[in-house]
């Protein structure tokens, strides 16, 4: 049975059950994951997931149920169970599909290649990237080398006559490297992305690793300062994932976020654009339709500082008296939609990481921040979070640091942006984030 | 009824040994739960799921090789056996005979939350919005939610074990956001066990109104200090220090990696003599528990630091074969879409006997860090970071303002170097842990504890 036939017979039970509306999102998907160490596999595995989420509407109640047996029977249980737990939800009156269904057109989703990759292949691709990070001189260990790949195919079929499904695919790898030893011991981390093993240049993770391990040789706690901080494409993406949440119309709706009401204000300094695009052809998260049968697109949040909007689902959108954006995202089949992002892209200013460090003049540069999901408020947008990098002396990299803490609230911050990056990588922190480095004007340093 | 039957468990093992290896298992999970929301006034999200499928694993040397499947379906198994044997290179292995299933059947469930009526999980939910609603006319926002889950677990292993546990979690947890003018603060509170729906019939709007109670703290808070200062940290959820900055890099894949601060300092004085530490998946009923490992080895109590000095670390069957010891249960893992890898259950330090107040009474000018909002650590270096959740300034020996936005930033070594006293308050709090991507459940706790200095970090000065 296909995946669409499983989810219309999903449908079918719901509405059989009593449901005034329903819908299933049936999901199959194979993976691999093969982890190398010291030269030799230390796991790899392969494994094929399937499953189906259906909601039912029950008027203005809902409820979800799932299961990972897609035999007729369990499915038409999966079904049932959805429309029992709706009776328990209270109403609400926004609840409900959007009025307008479809699908965008996304190029790229799957790649060919991945299928044409041996284990074998992808075995040597791993320690191609241990070897390349060992390779540095002062690398004491490369603590694991990851290489990993999935291809997916999911259905969405709702009782409003829409059917439409989708296949992605996905490889990405990763490794950390060690340098020096004992209570010196510094860590590093290099990634790469793609649709299939041809996108990721092994050399490059890992010297990354090694490069990010070695640059902390000998860090210190620096003495307390404010200064310009220079955020590296990681450390950015992290923050950015985490400002991407409270642009969710969700969190705006219910006061969780420190942006509701401010539509149309000037919220960042003009250097930062900042959009959402379910349609980039090199987003990972990015698909044909939402989590709800909605065509994605693509959505400015921020452009010339100011805060254009928030990201919508149908139930947010009809609430606020405006349009869905595509952005009832999908973890998974295992649950609902809910507003989320799909791809968050920095749009990349004009100065090189080397540009934007000369700029700084005398401060920081963090390459690495600990602590984040615990150590900001994510409604009034205060933070303070442990983070590691190299002082900035005389317009150049000086001395490494470590143990000291950066502050601020993400307000302040974008406001203080004062020159945003050229060179934008994707970065699977904070959710899948394109961002370049991005330079604050001034931020607060706690050391010693 | 078993999920997995003895004779198609035992040809399941003698596939996937074909090519070789040293040993192989077979993991076999059926998963029900139901969770329940309620935000802003409305019951909402009611969700229920069903989840079943199998992990067959073998390894040969240092090598794992697994794959796993949705069902148990017998076709489906023995593809997955024979798809995990062709990445072995070496002999077939008879498997050893299985022995009879052994059901561990620990923890004692006295209402079977599946049995309870769904409305009256609702009602729970909201008796809880009322209590946090009436903690004070500043109170904005309260979200509650509850969760069920049961979750049986099957291991099979080509030495001949045989093991099930049957585990239900119940766990409610309240969110509360709390508005003076522009300033917005959050409060949180949990409580869940490995036990059955009895675990709410004591005043569970107690949480509720716990969160509640710490949002409205909060509004009042002033800048946290900056600087090297002694903390005092609060019991339950202040055990997470335990638990990012030591236990984590007691897990013994991090220590065989030289990936832990701790690796080759079983013996060493770390602490003082009155500091002693468990991790302990037997513990009754607790949040952490499990009557099996998720490889089939009893749960038990291991003594992690005695009278200040490092006596063990946490294994799993793979790690413990590699430093010739015997696995102390700690291999678990998320689901059968995971391999096990050592995990803690519940990690805690013993109680000692100082009160509260005495811990604080000596401190004139410090941190009293009652709660995080969950932290990190890098356990090559044991370096980590806490956001502190509910925090207070000790002046003159008394607790005064409430803080905001606190983190401790430190090492695991040194604070356990500067552990200065202990009360006598143990208690265990609810968190999930994440490690190699998968969450699990995981106890944490503590009596109070006092560190001699630690680096503080704010948005003061």
């Amino acid at each position: 049975m296909s995946l669409e036939e499983a989810a219309r017979t999903a449908v079918d039970a719901a509405l059989a059950a009593g449901a005034s509306d329903a819908e299933a999102w049936a999901e199959e998907s194979t993976s691999r994951r093969i982890r190398v160490y010291g030269g030799e596999v230390e796991s790899l595995s392969d494994a094929g997931g399937r499953g189906v989420g259906v909601r039912a509407f029950a008027g203005a109640r809902s409820g979800y149920a799932y299961g990972t047996d897609l035999s007729d029977e369990e499915v038409a249980q999966v079904a049932r169970t959805a429309r029992e737990a709706a009776d328990v939800a209270d109403e609400d009156e926004h609840a409900g599909f959007p009025a307008e269904f479809g699908t965008a057109a996304v190029d790229g989703l799957a790649s060919a290649a991945l299928a044409e990759w041996s284990t074998a292949r992808k075995v040597e691709l791993a320690l191609a990237i241990e070897r390349a990070a060992r390779a540095h001189e002062g690398v004491t260990q490369v603590e694991n080398a990851v290489y990993s790949d999935a291809e997916g195919t999911v259905a969405l079929v709702n009782s409003r006559g829409f059917s439409a499904t989708y296949s992605a695919t996905q490889a990405w790898a990763y490794a950390s490297a060690f340098a020096g030893a004992g209570a010196d011991l510094m860590t590093g981390l290099g990634v790469g992305l793609g649709r299939d093993p041809d996108a990721l240049d092994a050399e490059a993770i890992g010297d990354e690793a090694a490069e990010r391990a070695l640059a902390l040789m000998g860090a210190r706690r620096p003495e307390s300062r404010r200064c310009p901080v220079v955020l590296d494409a990681f450390v950015a993406a992290s923050f950015l994932g985490f400002i991407g949440s409270m642009l969710s119309a969700e969190a705006v709706q219910r006061g969780r976020s420190l942006f509701a009401g401010r539509e149309g204000d000037e919220v960042a300094d003009p250097a930062l654009a900042l959009v959402d695009d379910g349609t980039h052809p090199e987003g990972p998260a990015s698909a044909p339709f939402d989590g709800e049968g909605s065509p994605t697109r693509r959505t400015p949040l921020i452009e010339g500082g100011r805060l254009l909007g928030f990201l919508y689902d149908a139930r947010t959108a009809r609430k606020a008296g405006t349009q869905t954006t595509g952005n009832a995202s999908r973890g998974s089949y295992r649950s609902p939609p809910s507003v989320g992002t799909t791809n968050l892209i920095v749009e990349p200013g004009a100065d090189d990481l080397a540009g934007l460090i000369r700029t700084a003049g005398d401060g920081l540069y963090v390459t690495d921040v600990a602590g984040l999901h615990s150590g900001v408020n994510p409604v009034s947008g205060t933070f303070s979070v442990g983070a590691s990098g190299r002082l900035i002396e005389n317009g150049e990299l000086g001395t490494p640091v470590r143990e000291l803490t950066i502050a601020s609230d993400l307000v302040s911050m974008l406001r203080a942006v004062r020159s945003v990056g050229s060179e934008g990588r994707w970065v699977p922190f904070g959710g899948s984030v394109k961002a370049p480095p991005v330079l604050i004007g001034e931020m607060s340093v706690s050391g010693s | 009824m078993t999920l997995v039957d003895r004779e198609l468990a035992a040809s399941v093992l003698e596939r996937a040994l074909s090519r070789g290896g040293d040993l192989a298992e077979l993991y076999a999970e059926a998963r029900q739960g139901f969770s329940l929301t309620l935000d802003d006034r409305r019951v909402e999200r009611p969700q229920g799921g069903r989840e079943r499928g199998v992990c067959v694993r073998v390894v040969q040397g240092e090598s794992s090789y697994y794959g796993y499947v949705d069902g148990t379906a017998e076709a489906d198994l023995l593809r997955v056996a024979d798809s995990v044997a062709q990445a072995v290179r070496g002999e077939a292995r008879r498997p050893a005979a299985l022995s009879a299933l052994w059901s561990a059947n620990g923890h004692a469930v006295t209402v079977h939350p599946e049995e309870v009526e769904a409305r009256r999980k609702a009602d729970l939910l909201r008796a809880c919005d009322e209590r946090a609603r009436a903690a004070g006319a500043e109170v904005a926002q309260v979200r509650v939610g509850y969760a069920e889950s049961r979750r049986l677990v099957e291991v099979y292993g080509s030495d001949g074990r045989a093991a099930a546990d049957d585990r239900t979690r119940v766990r409610l947890s309240a969110q509360v956001v709390a508005r003076r003018d522009d300033r917005v603060e959050t409060g949180t509170d949990t409580r869940g066990g490995h036990v059955g729906f009895e675990l709410l019939d004591s005043d569970p709007e107690e949480v509720a109104k716990k969160a509640a109670g710490r949002a409205l703290t909060l509004l009042d808070a002033v800048d946290a200090p900056t600087g090297r200062l002694p903390v005092v940290v609060g019991n339950g959820f202040g055990g997470v220090l335990l638990h990012e900055a030591v236990g984590h890099g007691l897990e013994a894949d991090a220590v065989q990696k030289g990936a832990s601060v701790y690796a080759g300092r079983i013996g060493e004085q770390l602490a003082a003599e009155f500091v002693t530490a468990y991790d302990d998946g037997s513990r009754p009923n607790e949040w952490g528990s499990d009557g099996i490992d998720d490889e089939g080895t009893p749960t038990r109590r291991t003594t992690i630091i005695e009278a200040g000095r490092l006596t063990s670390y946490l294994y799993d069957l793979l790690r413990a074969r590699k430093d010739g010891v015997e696995s102390t249960g700690n291999g678990r893992r998320e689901s059968f879409r995971h391999l096990p890898v050592p995990r803690m259950t519940n990690t805690f330090f013993a109680p000692g006997d100082a009160t509260p107040d005495e811990l604080i009474g000596d401190v004139e000018r410090g941190l009293y860090a009652v709660s995080f909002g969950g932290g990190q650590v890098e356990p090559a270096t044991g370096d980590f970071v806490f956001g502190v959740s509910e925090g207070y300034l000790i002046e003159g020996g008394r607790v005064t303002a409430p803080v905001r936005g606190a983190t401790l930033v430190g090492n695991g070594v040194e604070a356990l170097g500067a552990i200065d006293g202990i009360g006598a308050d143990l208690e265990i709090a609810t968190g999930y842990c994440g490690k190699a991507g998968q969450s699990v459940a995981a106890g944490v706790g503590q009596p109070h504890v006092r560190l001699r200095e630690l680096t503080v970090g704010g948005t003061g000065s």
